[in-house]
């Protein structure tokens, strides 16, 4: 932007006639598509290996058309024919295209014989975008931001307006006071002199034993209650919310995105650990997931999530720009938030798996948790409470069939709790 | 009141003293060179702390400490870069691989929690194999040994093995041009694909010689089996097939051939529609199957020679002149009768080192056709020969071997001559040893090859003829090692890996069209051979005469392994040093094992059975000398060893490459002379006495009948079931009742009809004492090793023990009747007395202890923080996070079962054993609790095996199959003597177990209502 500011008005001119002669031209090449059907074409067929801006397992498709006529002399029936089988171009001995493939690693691109011309050009139209302008994306984030700042700013204000009107009301007062008592001096009413002075309260108190025993009493049993809280929530991490090497928000990936808990933490189907994922796990996504494009705050704007992914690709070893494993990794040391002292046993599949019992029943609503906290207690009387309340799910499980017939039967209920079944057993979970 | 009143405190200081007052009133007469001990001087001299400064200094750093330790530690989870498939964090992985270490060949399953082996367990699918015993279930604790070598070494010096490679394969080209021997000295590896590629080798280095060394040599076995087939082997033998077994010096339930009978040997010893096996026993020690003998004979050797003429000269219908005693004819002239009798189901036995005794014997039971012998397909499991390993040694001495490679052995240590092999090892000018330690071997060479663990190695091994096994890594290499015959092929300037020339050579010659990955899989192979062993003739008249004439000078000494330590190759294995012998009981020793009335002449007896005042049982020490040569063992009386023999074991006395706590007992195979188990020796008395650490002092029942019940076969199968196995009777309001009526109760019974009410077995017949289950359960619980002191303190961790029990009469009965027999108090302090001591040749009786999960337990009412409560499903629970330490439990358990924790063994210095390094920390299982100090545990029925069996069930939405459920103990038992199960399921074995008229419960009249039963002890005392 400055640097432009810099340049005559002449230049600018000229410039600007420029980049209104490209559009144009662009759009008229690309006119007969629709860019907003070929985005959804796009996002669907094209974007698990290719970017518009950026090169990944595919090339950067920005201006696809425009630069294949303009440096190699191609034009859309060759594209038509590479998309719906490179192959056969490839084998056609075509120069460029096996350039292409050469260039990445002779990793030859799915074909397409199912897409139409129409639909091909659609996805052309789409590539054929200009690019937005970074400004808009920041506009659109403040607009976006500003509205919660709003609802602050308005309590400030309302908060600003009820002092002042009580400042003013308390000097109004003052002022009355004084006007009133003029008015008594000039009219010589007399003002009755002060009460003679009486032993003060505290003096009382503290010669009226009796007061003095009740309230020491009350005391100590006050700081004993307190003392008491204090103590027991020693070792109590509820709400532990530390800072992790990598910010990872689960807002975004559970809550925005919608991704199952159990695609990363799939252990916690099969096992007693729900595990943290493996980084490879992370790049399944994040290989073509290189920025991030959602909704940012002031705190968390788009280039401290970028620079999260940065980190990651740091840790996996990933190379972005040339879209390859470095082998070099740097494992993840996170910071472990939910811990079960040695001695409890704890299965996740049992839970999550036998009961069916949803994540956020122990781990709160981690959806909207931009930064992980724990959200239970995770003491042995908060597991107990459960285990008496939650009815043992038993349907379609053919190991339940016959012990909570009988169970039932014995209790008299309909429905056992994972008490009943003998989830109240010490060896339960201690041994 | 003030007084004037001195007080001096001596005349010094009363007669006033001008030298003394001024330093009356320092605090300490003398200067106290605090200065010098706290090392700079002159800093402290201008420092201008005081004391109290000081002590304010360590005052706040204190509470800034305490205040600082409030905050939490700050735990952090590294998750794997790239997650490996097959691994899933808390889930367990097992491989099927073989134990092939030279000693022990078995097949095994292996259990890997997050890529580290943490258990052994059989291999189940490997129905013709045999099952781990005690040291193969220790052997994964081996891998984590932090005494391994963990780089090749040239010279004491770490090097790569590019340089270790090349620089042996340029000396080995040289030696070879020069013509010189290249000896090969290995273990016997049992594998057909590393014969194959010595044979390679040996066609690339044609100077090269392969000797094979057992340690304990069964050479005289493979020579007969040799001279009379024509294959070096041992014959294979089914003792589930047999009725009637005579066994002259083998013990084959301990390592006898290479051991793995017991199996077979069990199924025959349960009762099954009124038969069962009749066991003779012919020894001079007591063995682990004079132990398990119903009939047992304790005599010299050289009568063990002529008691096998005489059988071999009755069968053939002739006879001998033997000078066997009266009483011992008789019992031969019997034991001969019933041979011919029982024919093909009698199967004869020796373990005697004598090419002839073990020639008699394939005759014998040639001609008595028996069913259980089985010489077609041979054990190959020994190799080893005396005589080239004698020659071996002359050969070095004389400086015209140019190289020696040794693999999986330690003669330096093994060798009876281990000097003068020290001495011709020097002259010679290659010396190579792969090694897993710097042992005694591995020290005196110059290239020192760091081998791999069984765990970490390929290979395959040929158990007997026909029967295949396949070794595979079950955790990569902890360290920079390599095996032996990687090390060949590069030798051989060959590129390809072993796994693949294995791979290769079993697709060509043993696979037979089969698939690898199914086999790889199942980890074993075998070929249905239909081969019979080619007879040649043997003269064996000569062999008879000699053994006939056999005489024994003096005292005879017997070398044996023990069941703990076998050849001693697992020394610094801290599971096996604190596993009890089973029949002495004694723990992280060897010892010369001495009949009473020999100790007695000798004057190596001590007086109240060597028990002090601690409980502790001492001995006297003895020096036993062979040919000049003597070592000096402490003695133990053992009841059934034969008169004018002693026994000591091998495989004690490491002292390279083991850690120095576990540098335990003498070391015999000084004594081996000529690679004999049986020497002449001379004894006498030495100087000191010997602290053991014995974990049961009591030796004999005294006539309680009800702990060890047992019964003939003869009463078994004649009378009913009240005779012999009664139900307890208990006084309710002086009238008798039985003690199973809800009447006699002192508590309400609890329904447990619903969900898993788990029982354990464990029949007294099939249990032959060998303690495989005692080492499994070390491994899956993660029990504690605590140490020879603390053993000796009685303060043993062992969740299951074995008793074992001699009788004081010639048989358990016996002493039933004398204790019913008494009459009066002064008799019955007398008789109970003299009953504490055992007989002379006594009957023996095992019995396997764990926690009994009384339904009604003595200890869940005593424990003040209801720290041990019981569940539905008959398990005793154990909260150690409750528990507080008061060890009411444990003194309120009939059974002493319950162990205190009295120190905390984990990372203890004082405790160095495999929990106290990072390395043996990796063989904690995961899944089960390290307890802590002051907290009590005992043995939980596996409860997190059970668990885990349950969830495996609810998460497949299925019920739980017919004996899934299992312990560490029942998965180990071979024998079939421990079976679990759950009681509710009918179709479960253990249901059947519970319902049989054997079945019995220990301390019943006590109404603590165990859920574990015994089953009667059956013993086949009637002859053929």
């Amino acid at each position: 932007m400055t640097h432009s500011l810099r340049l005559n008005s002449n230049r600018r001119t000229r410039l600007s006639g420029f980049l209104i002669l490209t559009l144009l031209v662009s759009n008229l090449w690309a006119q007969d598509g629709d860019p907003v059907k070929g985005k959804s074409l796009f996002n669907t067929n094209c974007a698990a290996c290719h970017q518009l801006d950026k090169k990944m397992t595919g090339p950067a498709l920005r201006n696809v058309e425009t630069r294949l006529s303009e440096t190699e002399g191609l034009d859309r029936t060759w594209l038509y024919a590479w998309i719906r089988n490179s192959n056969a171009v490839i084998k056609s001995g075509d120069s460029y295209a096996n350039k292409i493939y050469a260039e990445y690693n002779n990793s030859a691109m799915t074909a397409f014989p199912q897409l139409s011309d129409v639909e091909l050009n659609d996805i052309l139209a789409y590539t054929a975008q200009p690019k937005a302008e970074p400004v808009a994306v920041a506009a659109a984030a403040g607009a976006q931001g500003g509205v919660p700042n709003a609802g602050q700013d308005n309590n400030l204000i309302l908060l600003a307006g009820l002092a002042l009107l009580f400042a003013l009301l308390a000097i109004g007062l003052l002022m009355v006071r004084q006007t009133l008592h003029r008015f008594a001096v000039a009219n010589e009413v007399e003002i009755p002199a002060e009460k003679p002075k009486s032993t003060p309260l505290w003096v009382a108190f503290a010669q009226n034993q009796f007061l003095v025993l009740v309230t020491a009493i009350f005391l100590l049993l006050a700081s004993g209650y307190f003392v008491y809280g204090y103590l027991m929530q020693i070792g109590i991490d509820q709400g532990y919310e530390p800072v992790q090497p990598i910010h990872y928000s689960h807002k975004i990936h559970a809550g925005d995105n919608k991704i199952d808990c159990n695609y990363c933490h799939s252990s916690a189907r099969v096992s007693k650990h729900s595990g943290i994922p493996s980084l490879n796990i992370c790049m399944n996504c994040h290989k073509s997931i290189y920025e991030y494009n959602g909704p940012t705050t002031a705190e968390y704007t788009k280039e401290f999530y970028d620079n999260e992914i940065k980190k990651l690709y740091k840790a996996v070893g990933w190379d972005d720009t040339n879209q390859a494993y470095t082998g070099k990794t740097q494992p993840v040391k996170w910071v472990r938030i939910h811990n079960l002292p040695d001695f409890a046993y704890f299965n996740h599949s049992q839970h999550v798996t036998v009961a069916g019992i949803e994540c956020q029943t122990c781990h709160g609503p981690v959806q909207e948790m931009e930064i992980m906290s724990q959200f239970a207690p995770l003491t042995m009387g908060w597991c107990i409470n459960c285990h008496r309340e939650t009815n043992v799910k038993v349907a379609d499980n053919a190991y339940y069939d016959k012990i909570h017939d009988e169970l039932s039967k014995k209790y008299g209920v309909k429905e056992l709790t994972a008490a009943q079944m003998g989830g109240l057993e010490c060896g339960k979970c201690h041994y | 009141m003030s007084t004037s009143k001195t007080y001096w405190k001596n005349i010094a200081d009363l007669a006033s003293n001008p030298e003394l007052d001024p330093k009356r009133h320092n605090e300490f007469v003398e200067h106290i060179p605090v200065d010098e001990f706290l090392g700079d001087k002159g800093t402290l001299e201008n420092s201008q702390t005081s004391r109290r400064d000081f002590l304010k200094y360590v005052g706040f750093s204190t509470a800034a400490a305490t205040v600082a330790a409030c905050e939490g530690p700050v735990i952090k989870s590294i998750p794997y870069v790239v997650q490996p498939e097959s691994i899933i964090p808390g889930i367990a992985n097992y491989y099927a691989t073989s134990i092939a270490n030279g000693y022990d060949f078995a097949s095994v399953l292996v259990k890997t929690r997050e890529g580290r082996p943490i258990l052994i367990n059989n291999n189940s699918l490997d129905k013709t194999g045999v099952g781990a015993n005690a040291r193969v279930n220790a052997s994964v604790l081996d891998l984590y040994d932090s005494q391994r070598l963990k780089a090749p070494q040239i010279s004491g010096a770490p090097t790569s093995w590019a340089t270790f490679n090349s620089e042996v394969g340029q000396k080995l080209s040289d030696l070879s041009a020069q013509l010189k021997p290249i000896v090969l000295l290995t273990q016997t590896f049992a594998s057909p694909s590393t014969a194959a590629l010595v044979n390679e080798f040996v066609a690339k280095f044609p100077t090269t010689k392969h000797v094979t060394y057992d340690a304990i040599s069964q050479s005289a076995a493979l020579d007969a089996f040799e001279q009379r087939y024509g294959k070096r082997a041992m014959a294979d033998y089914d003792f589930s097939k047999a009725l009637l077994i005579v066994s002259i010096g083998a013990d084959f339930l301990g390592d006898w051939q290479g051991g793995g009978f017991d199996g077979g040997y069990s199924k025959s010893r349960i009762p099954q529609n009124g038969m069962m096996s009749r066991h003779v026993q012919f020894e001079s020690n007591m063995s682990l199957s004079g132990a398990n003998a119903d009939q047992r004979v304790p005599l010299k050797p050289a009568h063990q020679k002529q008691v096998l003429a005489a059988l071999y000269a009755k069968l053939k219908g002739t006879s001998v002149q033997t000078d066997l005693p009266e009483g011992v004819l008789a019992i031969v002239n019997q034991t001969a009768k019933s041979l011919q009798k029982s024919g093909s189901n009698a199967v004869v036995v020796t373990g005697l080192d004598d090419a002839d005794a073990q020639a008699l014997v394939l005759e014998m039971n040639t001609l008595l056709e028996s069913k259980s012998f089985n010489p077609n397909t041979p054990l190959l499991v020994r190799s080893g020969n005396d005589a080239s390993i004698n020659n071996l040694v002359d050969q070095m001495n004389s400086g015209a071997v140019g190289a020696v490679i040794m693999a999986g052995v330690n003669p330096s240590y093994t060798l009876p001559n281990a000097a003068a092999f020290n001495d011709a090892l020097a002259k010679v000018e290659l010396t190579v040893d792969f090694s897993l330690k710097l042992d005694e071997t591995a020290s005196k060479v110059t290239y020192l090859a760091a081998a791999p663990h069984y765990l970490e190695s390929w290979g395959d091994v040929e158990r007997k003829a026909g029967h295949y096994g396949l070794m595979q890594p079950t955790i990569r290499p902890l360290f920079d090692t390599m095996q032996f015959q990687d090390a060949l092929l590069s030798w051989m300037g060959s590129s390809v890996a072993y796994y693949d020339y294995l791979k290769t050579y079993w697709a060509a010659n043993v696979l037979n069209g089969s698939e690898w990955n199914q086999a790889l899989h199942d980890g074993y192979f075998s070929t249905e051979t239909n081969t019979v062993a080619k007879e040649q003739s043997v003269d064996l008249s000569d062999s008879l005469t000699t053994l006939a004439a056999a005489k024994d000078e003096g005292m005879v000494l017997t070398l044996y392994p023990k069941i703990g330590m076998g050849d001693g190759q697992q020394a610094n294995n801290p599971w096996l040093q604190e596993f009890p012998d089973p029949l002495t009981r004694v723990t992280w020793d060897n010892y010369l094992t001495m009949a009473i009335s020999d100790a007695k002449e000798l004057g190596l007896f001590m007086e109240s059975g060597g028990t002090d005042a601690t409980g502790g049982l001492n001995g006297r020490y003895a020096e036993i000398s062979v040919n000049g040569k003597s070592v000096i063992a402490p003695v133990i009386i053992q009841p059934g060893q034969a008169k004018g023999t002693v026994g000591l074991a091998l495989g004690y006395g490491r002292t390279a490459g083991v850690k120095e706590e576990l540098q335990t007992g003498v070391n015999a195979y000084p004594l081996y002379d000529g690679f004999s188990a049986t020497q002449t020796v001379s004894i006498k008395a030495a100087e000191g006495k010997h602290e053991f650490a014995c974990v049961q002092l009591h030796n004999t029942l005294m006539g309680r009948g009800d702990i060890i019940k047992e019964t003939t076969l003869e009463v078994f199968n004649t009378k009913s079931a009240t005779e012999w196995n009664a139900m307890t009777m208990v006084s309710l309001d002086h009238v008798e009742t039985p003690v199973d009526s809800p009447d006699v109760d002192l508590w309400d019974e609890f329904d447990r009809s619903i969900g898993h009410h788990f029982n354990l077995s464990v029949d007294l017949n099939a249990c032959t004492g060998c303690g495989a289950c005692v080492i499994a359960c070390h491994a899956e619980n993660n029990v504690p090793v605590v140490g020879k002191e603390e053993i000796r303190r009685s303060r043993d961790m062992h969740w299951l023990r074995i008793d074992r029990y001699y009788s004081s009469e010639d048989s358990f009965v016996g002493d039933d009747e004398r204790k019913d027999n008494i009459s009066g108090l002064s008799d019955s302090l007398s008789v109970f007395g003299k009953m504490e001591q055992p007989s002379e040749n006594p009957q023996v009786a095992f019995q396997p202890i764990m926690c009994q999960h009384c339904n009604h337990a003595p200890c869940e009412t005593v424990c003040p923080v209801a720290a041990t409560s019981h569940s539905k499903q008959g398990q005793n629970h154990m909260a150690y996070n409750r528990c507080v330490g008061t060890r009411y439990c444990a003194n309120n358990c009939p059974y002493k079962v319950r162990r205190f924790n009295w120190f905390l063994y984990n990372n203890n210095d004082q405790f160095d054993y495999h929990m106290n390094d990072d390395l043996g920390r990796m063989v904690i299982n995961p899944d089960v609790t390290v307890r802590s100090r002051g907290v009590m545990e005992k043995c939980s029925m596996c409860i997190q095996m059970t668990q885990k069996t349950i969830l495996d069930a609810k998460r497949d939405g299925r019920v739980v199959k017919t004996d899934e459920f299992q312990t560490a103990c029942s998965s180990a038992c071979n024998n079939g003597a421990l079976v679990f199960g759950d009681i509710n399921e009918k179709t479960n074995q253990i249901v059947s177990k519970k319902n049989d008229e054997r079945a019995y419960y220990l301390l019943d009249h006590i109404g603590t209502k165990p859920n574990v039963m015994y089953q009667v002890k059956v013993r086949n005392t009637k002859e053929v």
